[in-house]
């Protein structure tokens, strides 16, 4: 008790003291996107300014959001399609002074398209910080021949393939069938019809379908013991594995790889605006680029930032794309109100049909 | 004045318990509740209505779920009773007095891992290329690797190793209370060992079978992380629905109208289990 | 033992039991006639549970043979034997009612429906309990759930039946009341009762036979009436009924008579042991019971003083008053307490505490070992 108490009073102290001269920097972001070093030198160059890291994804950063209604956090790094419709149903971000923000250096086609997502009444509320793609991988040496989405669902592959039961592999089905999903985001009934198609096209791929992996890790472990030989990826998994092993690399289906790019966005009762402009502009300097794609291995969304990834990351890269499969890209549009739904709806039907 | 201040203890022993109970109980429930009586009218605009949970009866694959979730449960219930009572009666019965807290303990080790690890674990022996294909593979007795993860069997199995330590408790500590003159006592009068099982034995251990069987039950029909981790492509739990109804499809309206459901569901189920057994909550539960 | 020509319901031969290295049971023998009341005496741990469970099966001896009428058991499970057992706990089944728990060995042993009803009916009747059949068991006094504890082995008509000290866990008052009505019931169904116990007023009132079990072995079997009277061996002596005890050494022994030296000058004569003739020097224990010693007042000349062999002087420190059965200690000179039996009437007669007064007792009476 004799130590306990004035440890409790210290505790206290600090934290009024923390409340008093420095300022607390809440992220709610990706595993990676805050690697130590970075947060380090960025303590040093502002001292008074302390980074408090919460790791999630896209689905709970607006569910955690949404629970308080935008307070809890002073900077948030959900991806570009997942602003919109999350800001006119839930109303949990602010939009952004772009005079605080240093655009001098971004990518401008990368601004520009995030911009466009992310107005709401004159308002931009994000602007791009990485962007990578999703995709397929494949072990050369096993599945020499593979390239499209529907090729999961090659009889070929049989018991050996994986993907996600999320929304990506929705639309990459639907792309490979011929489809353009977002085209048909306006007409709801029409991404109906379409989901539909898709979700008959799975249900009988199921057979096919090892099993669906639920993170990174699992599919790692998959893919490395040979367990399955494809599978629907993130580019950042697959550049791993390359690591590891240089018969796996990233496949950029025929129909294009679906590109997301995560932002940056202020939750609206966040209370460090300025310092989360000051954290912005801090890892959008091209050094501190360097640095994080090391740590999230995806590109960040500057001016030639191929170059600022690391050798290995770079040789993933280059054995991955071909300038081709760049311009082929497919930006995840927007997601309109109620598609989520229509999307889940279907997802769990594919997953309580019995298939293989 | 006493008496006054007897009551003012009492009440003041009382309140942490009663604190906990509607602070984090019964006020989360209430606004669960009202969240799963709104519907969605138009972005931020809400109505009150049954929609959820009409919703939840008019979609096969809600309530085929939820079915499936309870028979599982039930399946998993029954194998842990299967297995928690000769370990249970082990402990209680045969084995001495300082063996019986090592047991004890042994039983309590799984629990001092977390869920996802334990999950962990069971996978890296399971998987195609794990523990157990590559021994048989090594020891000629099968050709090629087995993949004995991602199917139900192996969800049941992860659920009943997570929660049979649940069933062992109570029933040790029913069977802990009955004089072994009982046990003798129905030999000597004539029966042989099944008889004084299911005559004596059992009828003796009801309350602590009834007991775990509730706490089993519970736990595995509400439990998410086992299911999903080691569940096959066609595994659907229903913990999961409600997970993506809050969290993927930013649906919490139905996602409270779920948990409601799965509330009402395992209380179904243990109210009709209460029933066929002849036993009531204060003579289980609460005794143990 | 009486000679019975009848072939006897329960006959152990040298059973013996090992636990390890402890001899729980060394060497018994012994057979019961048919109907009889018998009853195995000892201090606890002496071995007389473990015999009673090797006679219910739970145990199996390390040596020797187990016959009831005629048949050896040894190989038989409990379950099998027809010897029944009333548990120290009684055991009654707490999850059946009165009826379910009387008609569980009918039910094991496959009797019809029809029969069973009458076969309850009948052991509750003669238990004096018709009324209780559908009555819980926690709704029972302690006496009922006796009766019905012994009315559960009855109804399957054992050869034995062995009761573990069931009344130990009764008041006084109920267990004096049982003591005189387990001795009815067993005249009743003239069955053979093996009773346990180690309290020797138990085994005393109620058995037509008694062994005193000690250290694994039986010290004596005989009436109650021969154990008191006629004990065999010091421990005997000793453990039933109450004794005055010296110790000393043997200066002169015959035939019929024997004198100890008891170390504080004072020369008591007693009774040799049967058979035994004692040497001069032999360290001896003497008893002498109570109720054999009488109480004079010191400056009265007790007239058939010279037909006592033994007399010692001394004071009355107190006096435990219990209605007939009045008890005086006795401080001697040496300052040794002893007991004697006097009848208190509430006259001004009757000695005080303080008092002098003279101890003398037959040397017949007193029992050397």
């Amino acid at each position: 008790m004799k130590r306990i108490l004035p440890a409790i009073v210290a505790t206290l102290a600090l934290s009024a003291a923390n409340l008093a001269s420095a300022e607390t920097l809440r992220l709610l972001t990706w595993g990676s996107y805050a690697p130590d070093n970075i947060i380090k030198m960025f303590e040093e160059k502002y001292p008074d300014i302390e980074v408090e890291v919460t790791f999630s994804n896209n689905e709970e950063m607006i569910a955690k959001l949404r629970a308080t209604g935008g307070a809890g956090f002073d900077l948030a790094q959900p991806s570009h399609d997942r602003i919109y419709a999350a800001q006119l149903e839930y109303d949990i971000y602010k939009p952004l002074d772009l005079s605080k923000i240093d655009m001098s250096n971004m990518e401008a086609k990368l601004l520009d398209g995030v911009k466009e997502n992310t107005t709401i009444d004159g308002g931009v509320y994000a602007v791009p910080h990485q962007w990578g793609t999703s995709g397929l991988m494949a072990d050369k040496s096993k599945a020499p021949d593979f390239s499209g989405w529907d090729d999961l669902c090659n009889a070929q592959y049989k018991g050996k393939t994986s993907m996600r039961l999320k929304r990506t592999i929705l639309l990459g089905t639907a792309f490979s069938m011929g489809e353009d999903p977002f085209a048909a985001y306006s007409d709801l009934d029409k991404y109906q019809g379409i989901l539909d198609k898709v979700a008959d096209k799975l249900i009988s791929c199921k057979e096919n379908v090892k099993a669906y992996w639920k993170g990174g890790d699992d599919l790692q472990a998959m893919m490395l013991s040979g367990e399955i030989v494809a599978s629907e990826t993130w580019d950042s998994t697959a550049y791993k594995l390359f690591a590891e092993n240089e018969n796996i690399v990233f496949i950029p289906p025929s129909t294009g790889a679906l590109a997301w790019i995560d932002t940056f966005a202020l939750p609206r009762k966040g209370k460090a605006d300025d310092a989360a402009y000051k954290w912005i502009n801090f890892v959008m300097q091209p050094e501190m680029v360097k640095l994080m794609s090391a740590s999230t291995g995806a590109m960040a969304a500057v001016k030639g930032a191929k170059d600022l990834l690391p050798d290995d990351k770079k040789a993933a890269v280059n054995a991955a794309f071909s300038d081709e499969d760049v311009q082929n890209l497919k930006f995840f549009a927007n997601i309109p109100p109620g598609v989520e739904d229509m999307e889940g709806k279907t997802l769990e039907k594919i997953k309580a049909a019995t298939g293989g | 004045m006493t008496s006054d201040a007897k009551k003012l203890s009492l009440l003041l022993l009382f309140i942490p318990f009663a604190l906990w109970i509607a602070l984090l109980i019964v006020l989360p429930h209430i606004g669960m509740f009202e969240l799963s009586l709104k519907e969605k009218i138009a972005p931020r605009v809400y109505e009150y209505s049954l929609a959820n949970y009409k919703n939840f009866v008019t979609e096969p694959i809600y309530w085929n779920t939820l079915l499936r979730t309870g028979g599982v449960s039930l399946l998993v219930t029954f194998l842990a009773l299967l297995i928690g009572f000769p370990v249970a009666y082990y402990i209680a019965k045969v084995a001495g007095k300082r063996s019986k807290g090592a047991l004890f303990l042994l039983c309590l080790i799984p629990l001092w891992v977390s869920d996802l690890i334990r999950a962990f674990g069971w996978i890296l022996l399971l998987r195609e290329t794990g523990v157990i294909s590559t021994a048989l593979q090594a020891s000629g007795l099968i050709d090629g690797p087995i993949e004995f993860l991602y199917n139900d069997a192996t969800v049941v199995m992860g659920l009943v190793y997570t929660v049979v330590l649940f069933m062992i408790v109570p029933l040790v500590s029913t069977l802990d209370g009955m004089d072994n003159e009982m046990i003798e006592a129905g030999y000597n009068l004539g029966g042989n060992g099944f008889t004084v099982l299911r005559r004596i034995i059992i009828p003796y251990a009801m309350p602590g079978i009834v007991a775990g069987c509730i706490v089993v039950f519970m736990l595995s029909a509400g439990s998410y992380l086992t299911p999903i981790l080691l569940g096959g492509k066609n595994s659907s739990w229903f913990t999961e629905q409600i997970y993506d109804q809050f969290i993927t499809r930013y649906n919490w309206e139905s996602g409270a109208a779920f948990g409601f459901v799965l509330l009402i569901f395992t209380s179904f189920v243990v109210w009709l289990g209460l029933k066929l057994s002849g036993q009531t909550l204060s003579s289980t539960v609460a005794k143990s | 033992m009486n000679t019975s020509t009848s072939v006897p319901d329960l006959e152990c031969h040298q059973i013996s039991k090992n636990f390890g290295s402890v001899q729980a049971v060394d060497q018994v023998s012994f057979d019961i006639p048919p109907g009889s009341f018998f009853s195995i005496l000892g201090p606890s741990g002496c071995g007389k549970t473990t015999l009673m469970r090797m006679i219910a099966g739970f145990e199996s001896p390390s040596n020797g043979d187990i016959r009831i009428k005629g048949q050896s058991v040894l190989g038989t499970p409990p379950n099998k034997r027809n010897v029944k057992m009333v548990f120290q706990h009684l055991a009654l089944f707490p999850m059946m009612n009165v009826y379910d728990n009387i008609a569980y060995g009918l039910r094991c042993n496959g009797v019809k429906r029809a029969d069973i009803d009458r076969k309850v009916g009948d052991v509750l009747e003669r238990v004096a309990l018709p009324d209780l059949a559908k009555r819980e068991i926690h709704q029972l006094s302690g006496g009922q759930k006796q009766r019905i504890a012994i009315a559960r082995c009855m109804v399957l008509d054992p050869d034995v039946l062995l009761l573990d000290e069931p009344l130990g866990a009764l008041d006084l008052k109920l267990r004096e009341a049982m003591k005189i009505e387990l001795k009815l019931l067993q005249h009743q169904f003239n069955t053979t009762f093996v009773y346990i116990t180690h309290d020797q007023s138990e085994a005393l009132v109620m058995s037509d036979h008694v062994a005193v079990m000690n250290e694994g072995r039986f010290e004596q079997i005989g009436t109650p009436q021969t154990l008191y009277h006629k004990p065999a061996t010091s421990f005997v002596a000793g453990f039933v009924g109450e004794s005055n005890q010296w110790r000393g050494t043997v200066v002169d022994s015959t035939t019929d008579s024997i004198s100890v030296d008891v170390g504080t000058g004072f020369k008591a004569i007693a009774t040799p042991p049967p058979g035994a003739g004692l040497a001069s020097g032999s360290a001896v224990t003497v008893f002498v019971r109570p109720e054999h010693i009488s109480v004079d007042r010191a400056h009265h000349a007790a007239a058939d003083a010279s037909a006592k062999t033994n007399e010692l002087s001394g004071t009355i420190d107190s006096l435990l008053f219990n209605g007939a059965n009045s008890r005086v200690l006795v401080r001697d000179l040496t300052g040794e307490l002893i007991e004697a039996d006097i009848t208190l009437t509430g006259g001004l007669d009757d000695p005080k505490p303080g008092e002098s007064v003279r101890l003398s007792w037959h040397a017949a009476s007193a029992l050397c070992f």
